[in-house]
Order: C-alpha cells, then sequence, then structure tokens
C-alpha cells in the first residue's frame, strides 16, 4: 500500500512532538518517554505520579477529535497488517520497551536531544530491526 | 495546574503524531520498506522533533527546575549493556510487524478503531507482564519497584 510522501506536515508533526517534549521537561522535568508515561500508569508509585500520566493521555487520546474538529476528518490511518499481527507485534512492543527501557519518543527523540549514548545506541538498534522486520515480512514471507 | 499542562501537553503531542504521520501504521512501516513502497516522511519527523527538543531542552534543562515540579527527573545511566540492545531488537522487530509504536498508538486510541485497540491489548499485556516478571526475578514482592522505563 503506497503512502503519500508528506516532507512538510511531517516536519510540522515532527517540531509538535518536539514541543510537547519541551514543555514536559519545562513544566515537570520529565523525559516525554511513552512507554514510561503508560507504564507508570499501572505501576504508579502514588496519586500524583499517576494523575500527570493520566492527564497526558487523555490529552493524546483527544487529539483525533481535535483534528476532527478543526478539518472535519478523522486522521488517515491505513493497517496493512492482520489483527493477530497487530496483537502479537503489540505483545513484541510491549516486551521491548519495557527492556529497552524505552521507545521512539523517550529514544529516538528525548534521548538523542539529551545526546545520550545509551540512546543512541537504543535508536540505531530498534530502527536496523525494524527495518530487517519489514523487508522479512514484506518481501521474504511476502505478508 | 500540573494536570492541566499535562493535558494540553499530551494534545500537542497527539498532535504531533497525528499531524506527522506517525499514527498511521502504513505510513510507518513504508518508511522502513526501502525495497518496496518507501516513503521517507519519518525522516522529517525525527528531524523537526530532535531539532526542537534539542534546541528546547538547552535553554529548559538550563534552569534550576522546571516550573511545576521541584526537580528534573532525568535517566542518569550512560550503561550500554545487553538488556538495552535486546530490548531494543525487540521493540524493533513489534513496531516493524504492527506499524505502531507506544506514542503513535495511544492517540490513536481517540478515533476509537477497534484495530487500534487490538494493538494497543497486546501492547498493555506486554509491558504489565514484562515488568512483573521483572520485578518478580529481581525480588519476591516488590512488583511495584520494578525497574522504570525512563532509565534511559
Amino acid at each position: 500500500m503506497v503512502t503519500t510522501f508528506t516532507p512538510i506536515a511531517s516536519l510540522a508533526g515532527g517540531l509538535l512532538i518536539g514541543l510537547a517534549a519541551v514543555l514536559l521537561m519545562l513544566a515537570l522535568g520529565r523525559i516525554a518517554g511513552i512507554t514510561g508515561v503508560v507504564s507508570g500508569l499501572f505501576f504508579a508509585s502514588d496519586l500524583a505520579d499517576w494523575s500527570w500520566r493520566a492527564a497526558m493521555v487523555a490529552g493524546m487520546v483527544s487529539a483525533p477529535a481535535l483534528v476532527f474538529v478543526l478539518s472535519g476528518e478523522m486522521p488517515q490511518i491505513s493497517v496493512p497488517v492482520s489483527g493477530g499481527a497487530l496483537f502479537i507485534g503489540g505483545l513484541i512492543v510491549g516486551i521491548g520497551v519495557v527492556l529497552g527501557s524505552g521507545c521512539t519518543s523517550g529514544h529516538g527523540v528525548c534521548g538523542l536531544a539529551r545526546l545520550s549514548p545509551r540512546s543512541l545506541a537504543a535508536t540505531l538498534t530498534f530502527m536496523a530491526a525494524t527495518a530487517v522486520t519489514v523487508y522479512i515480512v514484506r518481501h521474504v514471507i511476502g505478508g | 495546574m500540573r494536570l492541566l499542562a499535562s493535558y494540553v501537553i499530551g494534545v500537542i503531542f497527539g498532535l504531533g503524531i497525528i499531524v506527522s504521520g506517525m499514527v498511521n501504521p502504513a505510513k510507518v512501516i513504508n518508511f522502513f520498506d526501502f525495497f518496496g513502497t518507501w516513503d521517507p516522511s519519518l525522516i522529517f519527523v525525527m528531524g523537526g522533533a530532535l531539532a526542537a527538543t534539542l534546541i528546547g531542552y538547552r535553554f529548559v534543562l538550563a534552569r534550576p527546575e522546571p516550573l511545576l515540579a521541584t526537580s528534573f527527573k532525568l535517566p542518569t545511566s550512560q550503561h550500554i549493556d545487553a538488556r538495552l540492545i535486546a530490548g531494543a531488537a525487540i521493540f524493533g522487530v513489534g513496531w516493524g510487524i504492527a506499524g505502531f509504536c507506544p506514542g503513535g498508538a495511544i492517540p490513536a486510541i481517540g478515533t476509537g478503531r477497534s484495530d487500534v485497540f487490538v494493538f494497543v491489548a497486546g501492547l498493555l499485556i506486554g509491558i504489565i507482564a514484562t515488568r512483573l516478571i521483572i520485578a518478580r526475578l529481581g525480588a519476591p514482592n516488590t512488583a511495584r519497584r520494578a525497574p522504570s522505563p525512563n532509565k534511559n
């Protein structure tokens, strides 16, 4: 399934993601690593620790509705894989982001912005792993 | 105030995910499909996000403390270990299979699509089970003190 190359929109979206990360650091002094934010919802140390995470997740989940109000359309989402792949993929992502202490936002954006060697190693690794996986799924297995 | 700020920051993050296309698994997988339907857009997402954060962090981290909290909660470990690399590799495999990562999927929940819920269900089970298992292996009865994923 072909998707359109969207350099301007992608750059603009990236700037917004970065803005959110900077604002979270400014306001709460925290890394905008979604793995940590979400994981902390289930392992929070106290109500204060839980509530800022819940508020941020609530904000994230509100974004499609805001886009709908502003543009009249829901965000474009095309899922080119089966339900089984989504579930298994989700499971594997969940295992990996806990073991790896972060994901694209935590390591790829925030960690790299801090010039963290751990995040550089993690980001290069998961980018490579994703590329290899996509190649195998698309061109070897042919899914 | 903290809650309002967190909510607004979540909205901005979610908007960024949507506008950038990270919310769209087809677009994400295509970024990695160099030999197929390659869509380079993700480079611009990372570029934009990194540029903003690199510059923004310089200013913010020069402050003595955050606006609404007493201190910066920054990961301190610099050690690159097998667990980090293995975890990142595993994450990459899952991301390549599903086309969703945590940051991409959470905003997508707001579309009400059932396929997003399927991914998120797997994601949450994976996260919770892994943290519980790690805690159990490390020290029984200390599930609450499982290592935080922000330990980068």
